[in-house]
């Protein structure tokens, strides 16, 4: 793609993300927080594309806006009453979150500019590269060097063990 | 075969030749995105005629009938009706909320039909993950229901969108496995690489897992348009009618056309994923045969592929007596889940071997 509409897309997409994410900490309405976290995940999806990597951006759409936003909205459907809205944030608090919120900031700047990256000055692999679905699949499911399926099998372990302790607590007798 | 490639081609090389490359870039995505939103809605005024009229035959009427020879101007008059009608604010609802939840069912809904391949050449955006982008995409309709419902504030709104957000996340599983059937199949994700490997034979024949994986997923994702036996959701005799209670005009619009897309959407995955896609029927050794099918342009396979399973959607609903919500649930996790949890278990063996 051109580097100018690269451009100006990833404006768009970067604005969408800063005016929203704001938008999802000072909302009093739950909901309105929800979606508004909703469209943040969504635009990075988009970041995502942009970088040509698409099972990530999938991932993310699928994981974080059709399942944990999801469950978001189901907790907040079924605990909250129409009209709540969060109290006033007490002024010790925003302030302690403002400066936060702007020391990680400085970090992360911090880190991305001094931080040299493996591929930044190399031309070979600038340009249009997609990660490859197929080696996603064998670096995952591999047993070789930098392969992961030890950490696959013990995070399925895992997720089974949540999912018994789930039901186990959820029933009835 | 003729292949649309050529049209694109001579497209992007003629705006290449009189404008900067960014311009081009520019105005080809603004060309993209109008032919997809005309297809989107020439699709649904022929499907929303479609349904009408087979229903009245199965219900022995004739259905439309006035407007136009047959009828066939009626969904084009529905449509100039919806736009003209008075958008109904509600008391007390949220409003943001209310206005963006159509949206995002109608996003869902037209980024996951403008990945589709309809015909050779002809597809929008081939991703290396296609099945997956289909799935994740489709996904976001649920979020603009359970806004719906919430934003509405009203009762049967609520209780409708609480029921479809169980339905679709439920009957998302089984749909999901079902494809996932057909990716251990054929080993590949990409839209076109998954029709191209049934250029010799539909996939629905060559192995009886694939068979299983279809009928699966038909019945998973008729629930999942909230459609026919499985209309819960809205229940018109006791919800009014569900989520989109509250809505009206061409807001309610939006739900509409959403609807009847999903179930055009359902029926060309279903088309891509088992039965070929554009691909024609070859039948191995028959040359001839095969010579003959090859000239059908490839957009006829798709369309006319995707019309047989959206009469086979039709059919079900026109016949069967709405499920009660325990029994729709008790579908999907206790036989729908199971059986094809079985069949991707059934395929790994099947390629492996």
């Amino acid at each position: 793609m051109e580097e100018i509409s690269k451009l100006v897309i990833f404006y768009l997409l970067a604005a969408a993300i800063v005016v929203s994410s704001i938008l999802a900490v000072t909302s009093h309405r739950i909901f309105r927080a929800a979606v508004y976290l909703l469209i943040v995940l969504l635009c990075t999806a988009g970041l995502y594309l942009l970088l040509n990597y698409h099972f990530l951006a999938v991932v993310q759409l699928s994981v974080y806006a059709g399942g944990i936003l999801i469950l978001f909205i189901f907790a907040i459907l079924l605990t909250s009453a129409k009209g709540d809205r969060t109290e006033p944030h007490d002024r010790r608090r925003v302030v302690a979150g403002i400066i936060s919120a702007v020391a990680g900031l400085g970090i992360t700047t911090w880190a991305t500019l001094k931080h040299q990256f493996l591929y930044g000055n190399n031309p070979t692999v600038l340009g249009e590269h997609e990660t490859n679905m197929r080696l996603v699949g064998q670096t995952m499911m591999g047993s070789g060097k930098y392969e992961y399926l030890l950490s696959f099998e013990t995070l399925s372990i895992l997720l089974l063990v949540c999912a018994i302790g789930g039901i186990l607590i959820a029933r009835k007798r | 075969m003729w292949s649309f490639t050529q049209l694109t081609h001579w497209i992007d090389t003629s705006l290449h030749s009189c404008m900067s490359a960014d311009w081009a870039l520019f105005v080809e995505f603004v060309l993209i995105g109008v032919a997809v939103l005309a297809a989107y809605a020439l699709i649904a005024l022929f499907l929303i005629y479609a349904e009408r009229k087979i229903c009245g035959f199965f219900q022995c009427r004739l259905g439309p009938n006035r407007v136009g020879k047959w009828g066939i101007f009626q969904s084009v008059a529905d449509m100039i009706k919806i736009l003209l009608k008075e958008l109904v604010h509600i008391n007390r609802s949220d409003k943001v909320l209310f206005r963006a939840a159509s949206f995002f069912v109608i996003i869902g809904s037209v980024c996951t039909f403008g990945a589709l391949p309809f015909a050779k050449g002809l597809q929008a955006i081939d991703f290396n993950v296609g099945v997956f982008y289909l799935m994740a995409v489709s996904s976001l309709g649920v979020v603009g229901i359970l806004l719906a419902g919430w934003s509405s504030n009203s009762k049967y709104t609520m209780i409708g969108a609480l029921r479809s957000g169980a339905q679709l996340i439920s009957y998302e599983i089984s749909a999901g496995l079902s494809l996932m059937t057909i990716v251990v199949y054929c080993g590949s994700m990409q839209l076109s690489e998954i029709v191209a490997q049934q250029a010799d034979g539909w996939f629905i024949f060559r192995s009886v897992p694939a068979v299983i994986a279809f009928v699966v997923y038909l019945i998973a994702g008729h629930a999942e348009t909230n459609r026919g036996p499985f209309d819960m959701p809205e229940a018109e005799s006791e919800l009014t009618a569900g989520y989109h209670t509250e809505y009206s005009g061409i807001q309610f619009g939006f739900f509409y056309l959403a609807e009847y897309l999903n179930m055009f959407i359902i029926a060309a995955i279903a088309t891509t994923m088992f039965l070929g896609g554009w691909q024609p029927l070859h039948v191995p050794g028959w040359e001839g045969f095969n010579r003959v099918m090859d000239y059908i342009p490839s957009v006829i396979w798709f369309f006319g592929k995707t019309f047989v399973c959206i009469f086979l959607a039709l059919w079900v609903r026109w016949s069967f007596p709405r499920l009660r919500i325990d029994q729709l649930l008790g579908l999907e996790w206790k036989v729908l889940m199971p059986i094809s949890l079985v069949n991707l278990m059934l395929m790994s063996v099947v390629v492996i071997w």
